[in-house]
């Protein structure tokens, strides 16, 4: 039906469509190609980090220290982005710094994707007692202030990559086991599910064959929505002094690295932050996108 | 409703509970508090009895226990780092983050809502174009970042506003700014989609069959029933803020409970960062629930359920 309305405004827009600018504006509005760049970009920039930087991203050089970046008059062609307080390239650093990133958000996906996909199941399937425990644990996530606890674990036991991956799996699950609760609810009185019942399939058979399809669509869009704001935690935590530790870059710390230096030398600050922006910005599209098509059900999120 | 409000109850304790578990897990895995107050001149004695004043002595149960016990009559012992009790210093600054939360509330109702009328409103439009890229815009920028952007733009180089600290009204701009524009984009999208859907419904339909004009059609019929949605964000919008005021006050030095809670972890002062986890997850639960029961009196079709 989507598809068909999507044809329908399709042909519509084409009998409106003149000139060469109205088609490309109509095509980069049917397809995120500006975000899909950005994601690419990133992506093979973490992957091929150590051929890509020019500099060691954790070793600076003394009499380096905050060169401005090559659009500066006293910039320099060898630090493209210029360097942070310490001398270390601004460039190599925030490409390791994409690695970085794209590793966390990736760990933390699994697990609260799997995690909270199973929670959601188990919730909506079987209802009662044990719907009622796992919903209110889900809410408590909310409740309890997150950025707190975190920063308290990080300085009780030290933060470290694992440590942020543990933090953040416990914030992101909740979401994945209230919309898929909602969805295993939806589908559990569908004719097909109580026809394999009938036909005496096992729970794990109708959970796995029967409902776990029909709620893909909606984990991925989940996943795409949910990238954008684990990328935003983790750089907020690493930005307050307890994500990843120090040397490694994280963008989140490259930016308070640069904010005392602010008034004199800005780049420090906005370059991290605008690579934060750009690949959360690039994420949030995609998922949007993937939700007006796959799962329009989502739209209020 | 009686039903409704013990049940809601019931599982507040229920969740005040796990914040206490939280809490004191976290303090105790810290390590032995004696540690603090331990000097070089400190006897065996000395220690032996601290452990029997604080209860150290006893096993974690007991001891925990008894800082339930003291927890629940608002004594969380003295603040490490200021020498004081909790509840004197929170006292003293918690009007400092609700005038920042108060602050970038009304900038993102200013934001969020008139452009969400106006981009549902002219689907499709440039209008609507702008709005929904501010919306991607806003939920895409890390707040300490678009906070030390705006110091950068508004102190240093217009040299317009001060950078940090608290004071007359030009200190609220930029921190209010910068933790109402995750909101903003929020309540944007909400109204937009909400007033989408209200202006494809059949009583839309039925009065402007009827001859209704549509800018009475848009502020009578459809934004009235808009206007509560943002409700239904202000659990989700709270639970931001107390995130949202941590980062935000580290940025500007302001004086309220999210630069507290900071200075609390890294002056590793439990008293002090118990009492904010429970005042602020008690405040989540307060607020939430007043929220769920004004929405009830508001639109009858909840109380149904």
């Amino acid at each position: 039906m989507t598809a068909n309305a999507n044809a329908r405004r399709a042909a519509v827009a084409g009998a409106r469509s003149e000139g060469l600018v109205t088609k490309t504006l109509y095509v980069l509005r049917r397809w995120p190609l500006l975000p899909i760049f950005i994601l690419l970009l990133v992506t093979v920039a973490a992957t091929f980090a150590p051929l890509l930087a020019r500099h060691d991203p954790l070793l600076g050089k003394l009499f380096n220290e905050r060169i401005p970046p090559v659009w500066h008059a006293e910039g320099s062609t060898e630090f493209l982005l210029g360097t942070d307080p310490l001398g270390r390239d601004i460039l190599s650093r925030i490409i390791f710094g994409a690695q970085v990133s794209l590793k966390l958000a990736g760990a933390v996906l699994a697990v609260g994707t799997v995690v909270g996909t199973l929670v959601g199941l188990i919730a909506g399937w079987y209802g009662g007692l044990a719907d009622e425990i796992l919903m209110r644990l889900a809410e408590l996530n909310f409740a309890v202030p997150f950025v707190l606890v975190a920063l308290a674990s990080a300085v009780v036991f030290g933060s470290s990559f694992g440590l942020m991956v543990i933090l953040l799996s416990i914030y992101s699950w909740a979401a994945f086991a209230r919309q898929i609760r909602a969805e295993t609810l939806r589908l559990k009185s569908a004719d097909y599910v109580a026809l394999a019942r009938v036909a005496g399939a096992s729970v794990p058979r109708m959970l796995y064959r029967h409902i776990l399809p029909g709620v893909v669509n909606t984990v991925v869009v989940l996943m795409t929505l949910n990238i954008g704001q684990l990328i935003l935690a983790e750089a907020g935590l690493s930005f307050l002094g307890v994500g990843i530790p120090g040397p490694t870059p994280a963008w989140g710390s490259m930016v308070a690295d640069g904010r005392d230096y602010i008034s004199e030398n800005y780049w420090i600050a906005l370059l991290p932050g605008l690579a934060i922006f750009f690949v959360v910005y690039a994420m949030n599209f995609v998922g949007d996108w993937l939700r007006d098509r796959w799962d329009p059900r989502l739209r209020q999120l | 409703m009686i039903r409704f409000l013990i049940r809601r109850f019931l599982l507040g304790l229920f969740v005040m509970w796990f914040a206490t578990i939280v809490v004191f897990s976290l303090s105790r895995a810290a390590g032995d508090p004696r540690y603090l107050f331990v000097s070089e001149y400190s006897t065996q004695e000395q220690w032996d009895e601290w452990g029997v004043r604080f209860g150290l002595d006893r096993p974690y149960p007991i001891q925990y226990l008894i800082w339930l016990s003291r927890a629940v009559r608002f004594n969380f012992g003295e603040s490490i780092y200021f020498n004081d009790e909790p509840k004197e210093i929170i006292g003293e600054r918690w009007l400092a983050t609700a005038q920042l939360a108060l602050g970038a509330y009304l900038f993102a109702m200013i934001i969020g809502v008139p452009l969400g009328v106006w981009s549902a409103i002219a689907r499709g439009s440039a209008l609507d174009l702008i709005a929904r890229s501010v919306a991607l815009v806003g939920q895409a920028m890390p707040g300490f970042w678009l906070g030390i952007m705006l110091i950068l733009l508004f102190s240093v180089q217009l040299n317009l506003l001060p950078t940090s600290g608290i004071g007359g009204w030009k200190h609220y701009v930029l921190p209010a700014i910068t933790l109402g524009w995750f909101p903003a984009a929020g309540i944007l999208r909400l109204i937009r989609s909400s007033m989408l859907d209200t202006l494809d419904s059949e009583y839309v339909k039925f009065a402007r069959a009827k001859g209704v004009s549509s800018r009475k059609i848009i502020w009578k019929h459809a934004f009235r029933n808009s206007a509560i949605v943002p409700m239904t964000y202000a659990g989700v919008l709270l639970a931001f803020f107390i995130t949202g005021a941590v980062v935000t006050e580290t940025v500007f030095f302001w004086p309220g409970l999210g630069r507290l809670s900071v200075q609390a972890v890294f002056n590793t002062d439990f008293p002090m960062l118990g009492a904010l986890v429970l005042l602020f997850t008690a405040t989540f639960l307060v607020v939430n629930l007043a929220i769920d029961m004004l929405y009830r009196v508001i639109d009858p079709r909840i109380r149904i359920n």
